[in-house]
């Protein structure tokens, strides 16, 4: 609708800039490459094939893991098992990978992942309980979980199947790893998904206004519950991704990655109360979140610095939202 | 049968007879002592913290004496372990092994424990005042770091310095002690400019690798690493493989995946910590300071053993082959 009414005042520079800015991944699309210009200007190493390479490299494990994250907020929900359900399909896919069978090794990744995450939705939607207390109770038990499961042990990943990920597509001047191909992919299916198909409406209806969905004939569980379902496959994805990083399935990995998700949901423009955001603003969200950090990192700032930044950020990035949506409605 | 053999079977019968009745009243003393002790670990889905746990109950059977055990769940859980050592007290134990979770949280329940007689042994790390327990026996992490620092600038052989540390938490009393030892060792301070950079890493080999990875985008010329463990150390190796570098990685911890990677080439040097001692060497003094023996005091050594394959001159060290043979974990 941006799109229509912004073509019809398109006479008006104004008004064309009124229809970027309202689309919701403007704000961070700007912010990203603000502040990649910063850093260009400011290092001499940022700008460089290599390390752009290495921007993704970084952001793929996150990136893919918060488009999980993205539909589960879109939805008003939230989602801080997505870390430790991640973590736990990748010590499951590791251990059985151990034993040779890489087959099984996958299928049991992929259903642990969507089990624990639809378990997460189903006690959700059938229980109506706050997804925040569901998700925190999981995030701890499934931690738990993962390191009795390895007997905090970690696997040594020797399949090439499974590190495919991080291996490149197209080396040169920037190498392109299969698992940016995957990333990029997922987002502009999922992407489409949320804007062409009737379940995308449903699911932005029902973050909107779960009432008025109701009354339009959405069952708003059922939608709920696929969206949790769904995220797992999303979290399996990220496994991957993060056995082809790294190759090995540690169970004390990505402890912090539930928080890193959001962070990169809401940089990306999403609002954290449902129905208003999207992938695309995500993936942007994720680079964001990456680059600052390694650019900082490169122009010499303490890591303690670095935090603080994100910080900022976070806090800017809702406060943004909150400032757009009211001026929408005034 | 002659004589002879009749006189010797006669002696042996004799000795063995007095031999028994010598063993008799011990055997008696020891029931009357088979006291209680409490040995209060750290979670033990950690290896080092298992192992120190088995150590200590393996003496204590040795020695005759129950055992009563408890851990805390998460790392720095101090609540569970002050009310397992409120429970023992109430049980009436002679001594405590303690693994503490915080340095501060757990002063006051050791002084209570010490009020009702009970002896109170720390272990892997010290209170603060570490004379708030009777003794301790831990690693001296501030060594470890010299013993590292001291061997990588021997390894230089007089070449130029650019250093990079990974690090963790440096408010944590381990990891303070292993960073400052460490520049000591290698004659360096915060400020020196062959501080080429340093990061904070989560101590796992996920967070060791994207660390290293933007290091060594800014600082090609990095050539010696510390890193705060062996996990980390591990995940940096991955950043070196891909960007490429001659760097002399050091670490610490003597886990046997450690070592594995020292054999490997990975890890040039790590330091090895000896949880077996820790716990042995506290039940031991327990057992003695509850028999009236000399009671042990203040701040004890359990260890630390340079683990190289590069060995220089004037450094102590031993082989990776010795490193596999008295390592811990799997």
């Amino acid at each position: 609708m941006a799109g229509t009414s912004g073509a019809r005042q398109a006479s008006s520079p104004r008004a064309l800039a009124f229809a970027f800015f309202s689309q919701p991944m403007a704000g961070p699309l700007i912010a990203l490459v603000a502040i990649s210009v910063f850093f260009s200007l400011t290092t001499s190493t940022f700008l460089t094939p290599r390390n752009i390479s290495l921007l993704f490299q970084q952001s793929v494990v996150i990136g893919t893991l918060a488009l999980g994250q993205t539909l589960v907020i879109l939805v008003a929900g939230i989602d801080l098992a997505c870390g430790a359900i991640m973590v736990l399909g990748t010590v499951v896919i590791g251990s059985l990978a151990a034993d040779g069978n890489i087959a099984l090794a996958m299928a049991m990744g992929l259903l642990v992942c969507v089990g624990a995450a639809s378990l997460n939705g189903g006690i959700i939607t059938l229980l109506r309980l706050p997804p925040f207390i569901v998700t925190l109770g999981m995030f701890t038990a499934l931690q738990a979980g993962a390191r009795l499961y390895t007997n905090s042990q970690s696997y040594p990943i020797r399949s090439d199947f499974l590190t495919v990920l991080g291996s490149p597509a197209f080396s040169g001047p920037l190498t392109v790893t299969w698992g940016m191909l995957l990333w990029i992919a997922l987002t502009i299916v999922l992407s489409y998904a949320l804007n062409q198909t009737a379940w995308g409406v449903r699911v932005y209806a029902i973050g909107n206004a779960p009432n008025a969905a109701r009354l339009n004939g959405v069952n708003v569980r059922r939608v709920a519950f696929s969206v949790y379902s769904l995220a797992g496959i999303f979290y399996f994805f990220a496994g991957w991704q993060a056995l082809g990083r790294t190759p090995i399935a540690d169970p004390s990995a990505y402890q912090l990655a539930n928080l890193d998700t959001i962070t990169a949901v809401v940089i990306g423009g999403s609002s954290l109360f449902g129905g208003r955001g999207g992938v695309v603003g995500t993936f942007i969200g994720a680079l964001i979140v990456i680059v600052l950090k390694n650019g900082l990192t490169q122009a010499g700032i303490d890591s303690l610095y670095q935090q603080i930044a994100t910080g900022i950020l976070v806090i800017l990035a809702v406060a943004a939202d909150q400032y757009m949506s009211r001026a929408k409605r005034s | 049968m002659n004589g002879f053999v009749k006189t010797a079977m006669m002696t042996t019968a004799l000795i063995t007879l007095s031999a028994g009745a010598a063993l008799l009243p011990v055997a008696a003393n020891a029931q009357d002592q088979g006291y209680t002790i409490g040995i209060v670990e750290q979670q033990l889905a950690n290896p080092f913290f298992a192992k120190l746990q088995q150590a200590a109950v393996a003496k204590a059977e040795e020695l005759g004496l129950e055992t009563m055990t408890a851990e805390s769940q998460v790392a720095g859980d101090s609540a569970s372990q002050i009310s397992a050592i409120e429970n023992m007290i109430n049980r009436g134990v002679k001594g405590i092994v303690l693994d503490p979770a915080n340095a501060f949280a757990l002063v006051p329940i050791v002084q209570q424990a010490r009020e009702a007689g009970i002896y109170v042994v720390t272990t892997n790390t010290s209170l603060d005042p570490a004379d708030a327990a009777d003794a301790s026996f831990e690693t001296d992490n501030f060594q470890a770091g010299v013993l590292i620092g001291q061997w990588a600038r021997a390894q230089l052989a007089g070449r130029d310095a650019h250093v990079a540390m990974l690090d963790y938490d440096l408010s944590d009393k381990t990891a303070g002690a292993r960073h400052n030892g460490f520049l000591e060792g290698f004659g360096i301070t915060e400020d020196s400019p062959e501080l080429a950079g340093s990061a904070l890493t989560q101590a796992n080999v996920e967070t060791g690798q994207s660390s290293m990875e933007n290091l060594l985008t800014s600082r090609p010329e990095i050539n010696v690493l510390y890193t705060i463990n062996e996990p980390a150390a591990q995940g940096a190796a991955l950043a070196i493989q891909q960007l490429g570098g001659e760097v002399i990685v050091t670490s610490i911890d003597g886990s046997c995946a450690g070592v594995r990677s020292v054999a490997d080439g990975e890890i040039g040097a790590t330091v090895m910590q000896f949880p077996t001692n820790m716990g042995e060497l506290a039940v031991e003094a327990i057992d003695t300071a509850v028999k009236g023996g000399e009671m042990a005091s203040g701040v004890n050594n359990s260890g630390t053993v340079l683990i190289t394959d590069s060995p220089v001159d004037g450094i102590e060290s031993q082989t990776s082959a010795w490193g596999l043979e008295n390592c811990w974990g799997e």
